[in-house]
């Protein structure tokens, strides 16, 4: 089990090191830096001035240097204005040390956000923990609901019950969340105004029944049909082996059967689809956030993308794939746990 | 005050438009039921309930593609100033033809567009899974054949891959400044040679005894792939007839990026499993050769899950080509398809729903219609 938990976790440094150069290298395209000189300096300032601004702030250094700095293997030069041969931080709204360190990501400094001018670590916190709240109610409602229907589904294969509720899940799977959030709203905010279509207030006023309702229905509609689907193949599959039928022989009640014995066999499969969801969730907590304009990671996420926000792309970036890669290992880690016929020593 | 054909009015006329896709729909199904015993697979599948609705929706959704100049009643660009924000059934004054589904913010019809917007799912999304299909089983076969280090590295570079969350790969893939590089012509001439290797790797190993039959055919592959290759990569067709524009090349290299590793985990896995057969044992001892036994033996029997899933990956390229236009990202900012039409109506939801309920409904319309299919394809290849 060590063995393997070492194995796991070095191919995820590995992984997270390419993913973490892949991501440097896509965010400092040229002309993202480009745009991000032009913002910086005047609005007129030419090509030559433009050159100078990124060539004095080290955008112009060998690219392993720059990205050794992000990360903070590195160290980071303080930046000097030629003209009065003072230290100026590369923006003026976050201070920078005025000696050479290493500062980078390892030591917790992400960089400065240029579009809200703040340091990047002030900001990210804020937004994961709204998510996180967001995340939370998504997968308490979510995932005990799909559980439900993919036992009563594939408790009876083939019985209408079985047919009605698969409809449902297929008819959920084909619904993304940019579709259902239009009809959700719609329907429960136009129509039947029970709920508020927006979840802007959520970050001022705290979460309610009122405004969070829709963004948590939205985002867990379209997982449902899936972890569904998984779960009834799980227990139809469990339900026609040999030690349900022995145990239906020996005697004992159909709901003693699904209670007792089918349930927890059934359960271990659709443990990993759950987990593997999350990565899935954060695609899907982008565009929720968008709809309903809630202030949290997938909301900076959008800001960062469409203002060449750099740095804070780059945080968005990291902090996304690492949790797509932890959630991998414990959905490794968690199944072999669960399950003892894979058991890996 | 535009004068209103009622809610009875736009249901009919709805219908009525659609009259060549009803035509195409009535003659295929008609025919399709006729001889369902002759045609295997998809006549056991259209005689069931599911399976026949699924067709039926996907078979709307392609006719009204083909036929959309037909079905429209006006171009998806096409402005009438006073038919801005005009209300479902509004009858246009000048040619005097509602609009059925209203008009968008810039006075467009909605119905026209929804129309159109198909065709551009349509295109993009069957062909960018073809070749998402393409990549994952020439990469996806030696990688469950073989196993060890070639498996482990593919693996890796899939992992890689799957790791990235969608929406991350699109803002960094799929933006305006990206097309200034190189990085969308590097990506596309990377996946665009994966077809014509595909190809002469088939006919290669196939025809090795029929010598003349092999020439003609790749003689054919590398006029037909370099014809597209150049013309999709280079944009350097000498007939001038193949041309994507940059933007829609970006979608398109993104969307078939993000959906080859599932192609590939798929074929990697159903060949670990293949493999072990008795025939694959037979033909190793018959001195076939691996790509040989990869190409002719192991694919076409994993042609059942690869079908079903093929299905479902149309939908979810679908859905991932709506993610782009809900963000505007690659997609013109007046083009017609869904995902895009969702982000401009989603504006102004609270005071008009249709210019976003429309598009969404269509788009979630013809996933469902393709998940149907898929299902129904997966019962009909268990039962077999």
């Amino acid at each position: 089990m060590l063995k393997f938990l070492l194995r796991r976790l070095g191919v995820m440094a590995l992984t997270m090191f390419v993913l973490s150069l892949v991501v440097f290298y896509f965010a400092n395209l040229e002309p993202n830096l480009k745009k991000l000189a032009i913002f910086q300096t005047q609005t007129r300032a030419s090509q030559q001035e433009l050159d100078n601004w990124l060539e004095r702030n080290g955008y112009r250094d060998n690219f392993f240097i720059r990205y050794g700095r992000w990360i903070g293997v590195v160290q980071q030069q303080p930046v000097m204005d030629p003209e009065t041969h003072t230290i100026v931080p590369r923006f003026r709204y976050c201070d920078e040390p005025s000696v050479p360190a290493y500062n980078g990501v390892l030591q917790g400094n992400f960089g400065c956000s240029t579009a809200f001018k703040v340091k990047v670590q002030d900001k990210l916190p804020s937004a994961l923990v709204a998510t996180g709240i967001l995340m939370f109610w998504v997968m308490i409602t979510m995932v005990p609901t799909a559980l439900l229907i993919g036992v009563l589904a594939g408790m009876r294969e083939g019985s209408r019950l079985d047919r009605g509720l698969s409809i449902l899940s297929i008819t959920s799977t084909a619904t993304p969340e940019y579709v259902s959030g239009i009809i959700f709203t719609v329907i429960f905010a136009s129509w039947l105004k029970v709920l508020n279509g927006s979840a802007a207030t959520a970050t001022s006023e705290g979460i309610s029944f009122y405004n969070f309702t829709l963004p948590v229905m939205t985002l867990a509609i379209y997982g449902v049909g899936y972890i569904a689907r998984m779960t009834r193949a799980s227990m139809a599959e469990v339900m026609s082996s040999q030690y349900i039928r022995t145990a239906r022989l020996k005697g004992l009640s159909f709901g003693q059967v699904v209670m007792k014995h089918a349930l927890r066999n059934a359960l271990i499969a659709p443990f990993t689809v759950i987990m593997l969801q999350l990565p899935w969730l954060l695609t899907g907590v982008v565009v929720v956030e968008a709809i309903f304009r809630y202030q949290g990671f997938g909301f900076l996420l959008v800001s960062a993308a469409s203002n060449n926000d750099i740095d804070l792309l780059l945080a968005c970036g990291l902090v996304s794939v690492t949790l797509v890669l932890a959630t991998q290992l414990i959905s490794d880690i968690g199944y072999a746990w669960l399950n003892p016929r894979i058991r890996i020593s | 005050m535009l004068q209103n054909v009622g809610v009875l009015g736009i249901i009919l006329g709805v219908i009525a438009r659609f009259w060549p896709v009803w035509l195409a729909l009535g003659v295929l199904l008609t025919l399709s039921f006729l001889y369902r015993r002759k045609l295997g697979l998809y006549g056991h599948v259209i005689n069931s309930g599911v399976g026949f609705a699924g067709v039926t929706i996907c078979g709307f959704w392609i006719f009204t593609a083909l036929l959309a100049p037909l079905v429209a009643p006006f171009g998806p660009l096409e402005q009438i100033a006073v038919m801005k924000h005009a209300l479902p059934g509004s009858i246009e004054k000048v040619s005097g033809i509602p609009f059925y589904f209203g008009g968008d913010k810039l006075a467009r019809d909605v119905f026209s567009r929804m129309v159109y917007g198909s065709r551009i799912v349509l295109a993009i999304a069957p062909a960018a899974t073809a070749i998402s299909l393409m990549v994952g089983s020439l990469l996806g076969l030696p990688a469950g054949f073989y196993g060890g280090r070639i498996d482990a590295f593919l693996s890796f570079i899939s992992n890689l891959v799957l790791a990235f969350p969608v929406i991350l790969l699109f803002y960094l893939l799929v933006t305006p400044g990206i097309m200034e590089t190189a990085v969308p012509y590097v990506m596309a001439g990377f996946f665009f040679i994966f077809p014509i290797l595909f190809f002469v790797a088939l006919f290669y190993t196939g025809y090795s005894k029929q010598k003349n039959m092999l020439i003609l055919l790749l003689g054919i592959t590398a006029l037909i792939g370099g014809w597209l290759y150049a013309g999709l990569v280079f944009d350097a067709d000498p007939l001038g007839i193949v041309h994507i524009e940059p933007n829609e090349l970006n979608i398109f290299v993104a969307v078939a990026f993000a959906s080859s590793p599932g192609v590939f985990r798929i074929v990697r896995g159903l060949t670990m499993d293949i493999k072990t057969r008795e025939y694959i044992n037979a033909a190793l001892t018959r001195g076939e050769r691996p790509w040989y036994i990869m190409l002719w033996e192991i694919l076409p029997n994993a042609r059942g899950p690869l079908i079903v899933d093929t299905c479902l990956r149309i939908g979810y390229t679908t859905i991932l080509l709506g993610t782009l236009g809900f963000f505007g990202l690659g997609m013109a900012s007046e083009s017609p398809d869904w995902g895009t039409a969702i982000k401009d109506g989603s504006q102004f939801l609270r005071l008009y729903v249709w210019p976003a309920l429309v598009p969404a409904v269509a788009l979630m319309s013809f996933v469902l219609g393709l998940n149907l299919l898929a299902d129904a394809l997966r019962e009909q290849s268990l039962r077999d």
